[in-house]
């Protein structure tokens, strides 16, 4: 291996664009992304105005356990902001906090769901009970294994900084941030088409 | 020149690796470019032999084919090929070709091998993504290869999977096949999306000093530009795939009528992803083709910005032209004329690039070496598919062919010579700098010769095929009276493809015997300008021994600046020497 | 090449041969031109001994206009062959005529269920006739085809009347043709349908008008 000093100045040379690859990366990452949610709302649009009669079967939802969740997420984004906050002040006591407390929420998040899910099972609407059903398991299911992603994401990064291994690498945080917002602003999405309508 | 070479292979980098992390489970570009390499070429051999099972049937219907008796029951009948078999052989020949054979080769193997080696970087931005995205790849392969052998048989609802032929079960026989053959090609966009990330995030971050992007090869543009096209046009596709498999496992009814489910949404999330495939695939092999055009003509490429802008231009149009796909899919008849002028638009930035690489030859000083062969071949061949998209573009007139041969011979005469032609063209091209040795030339020349001639004489009948109204995907014309007559051209295209097929195997000679025997390549055997014939071949690990200098754009052949006919991007020019 | 098209007998089969035999020309004379000067290129600046390459970028407008002038020559003809082909498209897609009979068909696997409305001109009642793959339909009339699937997609054509339509289940689509000459014509499906779908194939029979009638007043003989 080269000596790492010459390594530094060697990429100190190199043309780029003045963003780091690893945000660079992730935002691209997150534009394919909302090109699959893009195609999965894009096609709920599309067979909803082609066909009446859906408005009873989403009356069936939950408002009030959506609202809640919604909040829960929320409030999870800012938890992770916070997070981000404290590393870049070097609070390593803080960041395990706020770390700790958005995998809290997420897991809230998917509790909740996992609630509305058994219920309206019991009720009989499955998966498929109708076209509308499909849409509501699919694309809040899909959103739920980004949510479980990103809880995972976030106890790897918590169980790094509980050894202080961040340190070298504190930047990830900031990258599992704007994957959780990501996430965070498909439910605002998915939320009033499913829930309001 | 032998300096360089000298120094570089003394070992910059003396820290030796044990096998499996030099050869398995490499972060190494260049090594990863060749495990792509070797699984595209595994699966095309398997392609290859899709192919051969399917002209056998067509123009010998239900007599045994020479060589498959061993095929066991329930796949064949002692050689014979039954409809269900059929199916799955069309479905996986197109699915195999495209996927696991056009998307490594093309994307992966010239784009992992030559991006960093081009921008003069040491590897890829993220060299675990690299190595993550060849293993995924690895890992649909095995699901495509295994779901070939589960009970109710491979799927066989076609490469284009329409349901609810694909969304029940019921209507083809087929169950975990159909799952499998989902999820292969789910974890294959997973394994392209790492790649695509990858090349755009290395292009726009690791290049060296001196290389602007508008000093790129025109290649590593076509490249991140398919990259882009990828990441962007695949997810609505991903999402269609889930709703797909959702359908076929817990019984959703995204397509299924009776629960309310539309069968053409799965029409549009698909070609809104492949038709943006196409060029996902065509883009990567022009920038083959145009990194050879220059080098053997001794000239600058002519028009290298327009060149770029048409690029882009083609990426963004590619978007807004799926539906000439479904042109007699029952879509609202209002909707295919904006489709089909879109699709007839696409012709003018290809043509623009088309007639940039004919300029290139104007006043060249032209050699025809076997890649410069294979390029211009390419251009040959791919003129013809492009003038009859034409055809099939314009929607009355594809009211007759869709669905047809004439639209099989179309896709073959773009995609063949996107894969087969400019791939040979690219294999020949960079095989001394991979290898660090020469391909024979005169079995190439062989090889060339014989490819193109059988090439023309399998595909281009098909077109009369399909203006005879000859359907695409039926298993035995002969029972049909009105096809009858056209049976001659199906055994004479028979005869071409099998031969076709076999000098192929003049290839794999040339390729085994030069990578052994082959005469020592140095660094930069064709006089060539770009990055990566300044360092040695076969490349040391990362690369370069000092990261290079760029001074100029690619393709300074001939320049008055220099007595010699080639100027490299990292040499000093009469100008800064003065400096 | 387009001598292979199977004889038309449609009222628009014309328009569309036509704008084929246009695309044709217009492709024909491109390819033509194309590689005549690739290979004169080819020929004329092969490697000599002693000899340079010109040192061209094409960067200049004066250069680029070899570019962009044949390339505003490509965009006028797709255009022209644009504007041509959304006139064809009107009149098969959009303009469709009334009819004079109308006949349900209904793809299934694998074979076309046809319906015949009888008397009362309605598809659905009691004195509906169904055949299977059988379609029979006078000379120089405006047929109608509603069309309809049991299961999965198939694709209703006729290659003699240029005319192709997917037959899409959940769905009933419209097409319509107006047969030219009478005779016995094949009526594949074009679309992969499962196992059975090499084979599947109807025939359409198009009668004089004199025999029409015989014809209808065999299957229904209590016409009144």
């Amino acid at each position: 291996m080269k000596d790492a000093l010459n390594m530094k100045i060697e990429s100190m040379t190199l043309t780029g664009t003045g963003i780091p690859s690893g945000k660079a990366g992730v935002w691209c990452f997150l534009a394919s992304e909302i090109t699959v949610f893009g195609g999965l709302i894009g096609s709920y649009l599309v067979v909803r105005l082609g066909s009446g009669g859906w408005p009873e079967a989403s009356a069936h939802l939950s408002f009030s356990l959506a609202l809640f969740n919604t909040l829960v997420l929320l409030t999870s984004s800012m938890t992770m902001v916070l997070a981000f906050d404290a590393v870049e002040k070097g609070d390593s006591k803080k960041l395990r906090t706020f770390l700790f407390l958005t995998i809290l929420l997420g897991l809230v998040f998917l509790g909740v769901k996992a609630f509305e899910y058994a219920g309206k099972l019991a009720h009989g609407f499955t998966p498929g009970a109708g076209v509308f059903w499909s849409f509501y398991y699919g694309m809040t299911g899909l959103h739920a294994l980004h949510v479980l992603a990103g809880v995972i994401v976030n106890i790897i990064l918590f169980m790094e900084a509980l050894g202080n291994a961040l340190k070298p690498n504190e930047h990830r945080v900031e990258l599992a941030g704007l994957y959780w917002h990501f996430v965070d602003i498909v439910w605002i999405f998915l939320f009033p088409l499913l829930y309001l309508t | 020149m032998s300096n360089i070479l000298g120094d570089v292979t003394q070992g910059t980098h003396p820290e030796k690796k044990g096998f499996w992390r030099t050869y398995v489970f490499s972060t190494d570009h260049k090594v990863i470019a060749k495990q792509y390499l070797a699984l595209s070429l595994f699966w095309a051999v398997l392609g290859g032999f899709t192919a051969y099972l399917i002209r056998w049937q067509l123009a010998h219907p239900e007599t045994a084919a020479p060589g498959a008796g061993w095929i066991p029951e329930p796949f064949m009948y002692e050689g014979v090929v039954p409809p269900e078999f059929y199916n799955v052989l069309i479905t996986m020949h197109g699915t195999i070709m495209v996927f696991f054979v056009a998307m490594p080769l093309l994307l992966a193997v010239f784009g992992n091998y030559l991006i960093p080696l081009m921008i003069g970087a040491r590897d890829m931005a993220f060299p675990r993504l690299n190595m993550l995205s060849v293993w995924v790849f690895a890992l649909a392969s095995l699901v495509l290869l295994i779901s070939l052998f589960v009970p109710g048989g491979a799927a066989s609802a076609g490469w284009t999977g329409y349901p609810p032929l694909s969304a029940r079960a019921i209507y083809t026989g087929v169950n975990w096949g159909m799952n499998l053959w989902i999820v292969a090609i789910a974890l294959e966009f997973a394994a392209f999306l790492m790649g695509g990330i990858n090349f755009l995030t290395t292009t726009l971050n690791m290049r060296a000093p001196g290389m602007t992007l508008f000093r790129l090869p025109l290649i590593v543009w076509m490249q991140i530009t398919a990259g882009v096209v990828f990441m962007l046009s695949v997810g609505p596709l991903i999402a269609g795939a889930v709703m797909l498999l959702l359908d076929r496992v817990i019984g959703t009814t995204f397509y299924v009528p009776e629960g309310g489910g539309q069968p053409l949404l799965w029409q549009h999330l698909f070609w809104f992803f492949g038709h943006p495939e196409v060029y996902v695939i065509l883009l990567p092999a022009l920038g083959i083709i145009l990194e050879i055009l220059p080098v053997f003509s001794r000239k600058p490429i002519f028009g290298y910005r327009p060149i770029i802008y048409s690029t882009i231009v083609a990426g963004i149009l590619s978007f807004i032209v799926w539906a000439h796909h479904q042109y007699v899919s029952g879509i609202d008849p209002r909707l295919a004329m904006p489709f089909s002028i879109t699709t007839i638009l696409i012709s003018v930035p290809f043509a623009l690039i088309v007639f940039a690489m004919i300029a290139t030859l104007w006043k060249g000083s032209i050699s025809f070496p076997t890649p410069m062969l294979f390029a211009l071949g390419t251009l040959g061949v791919f003129l013809i598919g492009g003038l009859t998209g034409i055809f099939v573009g314009s929607a009355p007139v594809d009211i007759y062919f869709h669905d047809t041969y004439f639209v099989v011979a179309h896709f073959h005469y773009t995609l063949f010579s996107a894969v087969f032609f400019g791939g040979f063209a690219g294999l020949y091209f960079w095989f001394p700098k991979m290898f660090g040795r020469m391909m024979n030339e005169t079995l190439g020349k062989i090889h060339f010769v014989l490819t193109f001639i059988l090439f023309n004489t399998t595909f281009f009948p098909m077109f009369f095929l399909g203006v005879g109204g000859m359907m695409r995907r039926i298993a035995n014309p002969m029972q049909y009276e009105f096809l009858q007559p056209l049976q001659p051209i199906n055994v004479f295209i028979t005869g071409s493809a099998n031969l076709l097929l076999i000098s192929q195997g003049i290839f794999a000679i040339n390729f085994f015997w030069s990578l052994f025997r082959g005469r020592i390549a140095g660094p930069n055997p064709w006089q060539a300008n770009t990055l990566e014939w300044s360092t040695s071949s076969p490349p040391p690990h990362e690369n370069f021994h000092k990261i290079p200098t760029v001074y100029r754009g690619p393709y300074e052949y001939s320049s008055p600046e220099t007595a010699e006919d080639w100027l490299p991007q990292n040499q000093l020019g009469l100008e800064e020497v003065k400096k | 090449m387009l001598s292979w098209l199977p004889e038309n007998i449609s009222t628009y089969g014309g328009d569309i041969d036509s704008l084929m035999y246009h695309i044709y020309y217009i492709t024909g004379v491109w390819f033509l031109l194309t590689y005549g000067v690739i290979i004169v290129f080819l020929l004329r600046y092969r490697r000599q001994e002693g000899q340079k390459a010109a040192y061209v970028r094409g960067d200049s407008l004066t250069q680029a206009s070899w570019l962009l002038v044949p390339l505003l020559i490509v965009l006028a003809l797709d255009l022209w062959i644009d504007f041509q082909g959304s006139e064809v498209w009107a009149k098969i897609k959009i303009d469709a005529p009334s009819s004079d009979l109308l006949v349900g068909v209904t793809g299934k696997q694998f074979n076309w269920e046809i319906a015949y409305p009888g008397p009362d001109g309605k598809l659905g009642t009691a004195d509906d006739l169904e055949m299977e793959n059988e379609l029979h339909v006078p000379v120089n009339k405006v047929v109608h085809v509603i069309l309809r699937s049991k299961d999965v997609i198939h694709s209703f054509f006729l290659p003699n009347l240029r005319l192709k339509q997917d037959v899409m289940p959940g769905r009933t689509i419209e097409a319509w043709f107006e047969a030219t000459k009478p005779g016995r014509y094949p009526l594949p499906c074009a679309e992969l349908c499962g196992f059975g779908h090499s084979g599947m194939e109807g025939s359409l029979i198009v009668h004089s008008l004199d025999e029409y009638e015989k014809w209808v007043q065999k299957n229904w003989p209590n016409k009144p």
